[in-house]
């Protein structure tokens, strides 16, 4: 019988869930202070992976197989190394191609209220385009004309309404490094605490924007391999070619050197120290509900010591009660905090996602913050002496 | 037959050096299967605390006690964990769990037979509380209970797992001499149904007479009683 009733034992209902939804109000305390816990350590885990994950955007949609970067860069765009190195690393055997990439930062002013910020600038040869980003490839011609650029609409808004102006077929230039530029198309590419947007130029703008001799230093060289081509054969091949000066490094590597970079940052540092105060705070209410309930039924504990219940039972019930509590207090928090980041995302324009791995690990932290609370809190069952119950 | 309990030199003392305060006297004691026994004497004397001893609640200091087949002198914690079990304990206070119903709380002492099944655990709980004249409030929690239904439930936990030995202290201290008389009477029956020993501390003259064997105990110590098959060892 296929459909038949599985023949599983039915279990005791656990003496923990019992003690926990016999005092409502107090499992409902216990209940909101996990969820704030576990919402203080989401948004200082959002914030950190929002900061973090935003920095990559760029190396990330890179579309290479090596990248070619200064030696003694510790994050794209840091250092710059000469153009005619390309042309040598064009020539290795096994590399297809091998394009400029230019990126920058250039002085913006906002054309609502005239302040002054700055943007960073993507440039590369409209004819070789250098990201896997269709959006901008598709209209990498209408960059070809001088002074025209590609405008990032996740850009931060203190840029100014540069979209909704493009989009209402508005043509005012924007001032630009010192010189007026013309918005002829948009994508969404996605800005970050360090970046309030991008641009997309070509390399005879970038020209005019920097100057011959900043034309003639590349941020980086995209290379693409011919079919059939070995990675790491060609990668060793270039980087005996090349000057010492110039490090080849496959893609992996390339957003691997940004993340360690950004990773350094103090206020990534300051977002763990969040994270750990969220964490003190879920011990410490769990803790405290954990330790009123064992007061509280002191000496139910001792008449079941009495009539046989052994010390590791009534330990395994504390216990329970605290899994209980992380997994019930965990649901709402995490609800929460998906509406909060939400709310984020669209305050600052910064993507602040809930990833999986960072679910599991506040999870975790979660059930680590009850089993923690709940080894305090079982040191009070010892004075439920059986002696006393008579 | 081997006594259920047999408790010979047996001295207990509260505190240590020279503030030990004796609290048993070279205590004495025999107590045959399916007798029952009421022990009486002054707040004070030292009733419960040889209860405590007798049911493995406490450490024995000095003499030697054997409750059902087990020496309590120097018995290891998860002995004296494993004879609690095979007592039946009532107490002056019901000890029932607050978040439980009565059959939850009368099952609590089912759950340390892992050989029973869930179903055996239900229909003995229910069954034991029928016999104690609560097969109508199986369901209810002891807040809406009277302190007689009370002392009903925990008498079914104490039987439910058919003991071998009963230890009661003053049972019916908190109830009105009419339900006090009635578990009184429900211990009695149980008992002999069940063939198990009661020892009952008490100090209700009124229920005196459901006793095989009334003893006395003054001072610490065990004293001769009027009782009609006295026997003090
Ligand atoms: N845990 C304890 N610590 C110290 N003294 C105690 C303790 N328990 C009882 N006593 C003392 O032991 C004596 C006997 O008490 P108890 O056995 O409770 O007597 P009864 O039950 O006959 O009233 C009393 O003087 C009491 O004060
Ligand atoms: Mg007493």
């Amino acid at each position: 019988m296929v459909f038949g009733k599985l023949p599983l034992p039915r279990r005791e209902k656990p003496l923990a869930w019992s003690q926990l939804s016999h005092q409502r109000v107090r499992l409902l305390v216990a209940l909101s202070g996990i969820s704030f816990a576990n919402i203080l350590i989401f948004m200082q885990l959002g914030f950190r992976s929002a900061m973090f994950s935003g920095t990559t955007n760029v190396p990330a949609s890179l579309d290479g197989d090596v990248f070619l970067i200064d030696e003694t860069s510790q994050f794209l765009g840091n250092e710059t190394f000469d153009k005619s190195q390309l042309y040598r690393a064009a020539a290795v055997p096994g590399v297809a191609t091998a394009r400029p990439f230019y990126y920058s930062t250039a002085s913006w002013v906002n054309p609502d209220n005239r302040k002054t910020t700055s943007i960073t600038v993507i440039a590369m040869n409209p004819a070789q385009p250098v990201m896997a980003v269709p959006a901008i490839n598709d209209q990498l011609a209408l960059v070809e004309q001088s002074d025209r650029m590609l405008f990032d609409t996740k850009s931060l808004p203190s840029l100014g309404g540069i979209a909704p102006a493009f989009i209402a077929g508005q043509d005012t230039p924007i001032e630009v490094q010192g010189r007026k530029m013309w918005v002829n198309g948009i994508f969404a590419l996605g800005s970050n605490i360090f970046k309030r947007g991008h641009i997309v130029i070509s390399d005879v703008n970038y020209l005019r924007l920097f100057g011959a001799t900043q034309a003639n230093q590349l941020h980086a060289g995209v290379i693409k391999l011919e079919p059939g081509a070995n990675l790491q054969t060609v990668m060793a091949e270039l980087e005996r070619t090349l000057p010492e000066e110039i490090s080849a490094l496959s893609h992996a590597e390339l957003i691997e050197l940004e993340q360690s970079y950004w990773a350094k940052e103090p206020a990534g540092i300051i977002f763990d120290f969040g994270t750990i105060m969220g964490f003190v705070v879920g011990v410490v209410i769990v803790y405290q509900v954990l330790y009123s309930d064992v007061n509280d039924h002191l000496s139910e504990y001792a008449t079941l010591k009495a009539i046989g219940y052994s010390d590791g039972q009534l330990l395994l019930v504390v216990f329970q009660e605290a899994t209980i509590l992380a997994v019930l207090g965990f649901m709402p928090g995490i609800l929460c905090s998906l509406g909060l980041y939400s709310l984020l995302s669209n305050l600052t324009g910064v993507a602040v996602l809930m990833r999986l791995g960072v679910g599991l690990q506040v999870f975790s932290m979660t059930l680590v913050m009850g089993v923690l609370s709940a080894a305090i809190a079982v040191r009070k069952l010892r004075s439920a002496d059986p002696a006393d119950v008579f | 037959m081997e006594p259920v309990v047999n408790i010979q030199g047996l001295h207990h003392a509260f505190g240590k050096g020279a503030l030990a305060k004796p609290v048993l006297i070279d205590i004495n004691l025999a107590i045959q299967p399916g007798e029952i026994v009421i022990l009486t004497g002054p707040s004070g004397s030292g009733k419960t605390t040889l209860l405590s001893l007798m049911g493995g609640l406490r450490s024995a200091q000095q003499g030697s006690l054997n409750i059902l087949g087990q020496e309590l002198l120097g018995a290891s914690k998860k002995q004296l964990v494993e004879l609690r079990s095979r007592i039946g304990y009532i107490f002056q206070a019901h000890n029932l769990l607050d978040c439980l119903t009565a059959q939850e709380n009368v099952r609590m002492a089912l759950r340390l037979q892992p050989t029973l099944s869930y179903g055996d655990r239900t229909a003995q709980a229910t069954a034991m509380l029928a016999a104690v004249g609560l097969g109508h409030r199986v369901n209810y929690r002891p807040d809406n209970l009277s302190g007689g239904q009370k002392q009903r439930v925990a008498i079914a936990r104490a039987l439910v797992t058919q003991p071998k030995l009963i230890l009661a202290d003053e049972p019916t201290a908190a109830l009105d001499s009419q339900s006090g008389r009635e578990v009184v009477q429900l211990m009695q029956r149980l008992a002999r149904e069940q063939g198990c020993t009661i020892l009952l501390v008490t100090h209700d003259n009124r229920i005196l007479d459901i006793a095989h064997r009334i003893i006395h105990m003054e001072d610490g110590q065990l004293l001769r009683t009027g009782s009609p098959t006295a026997a003090v060892v």
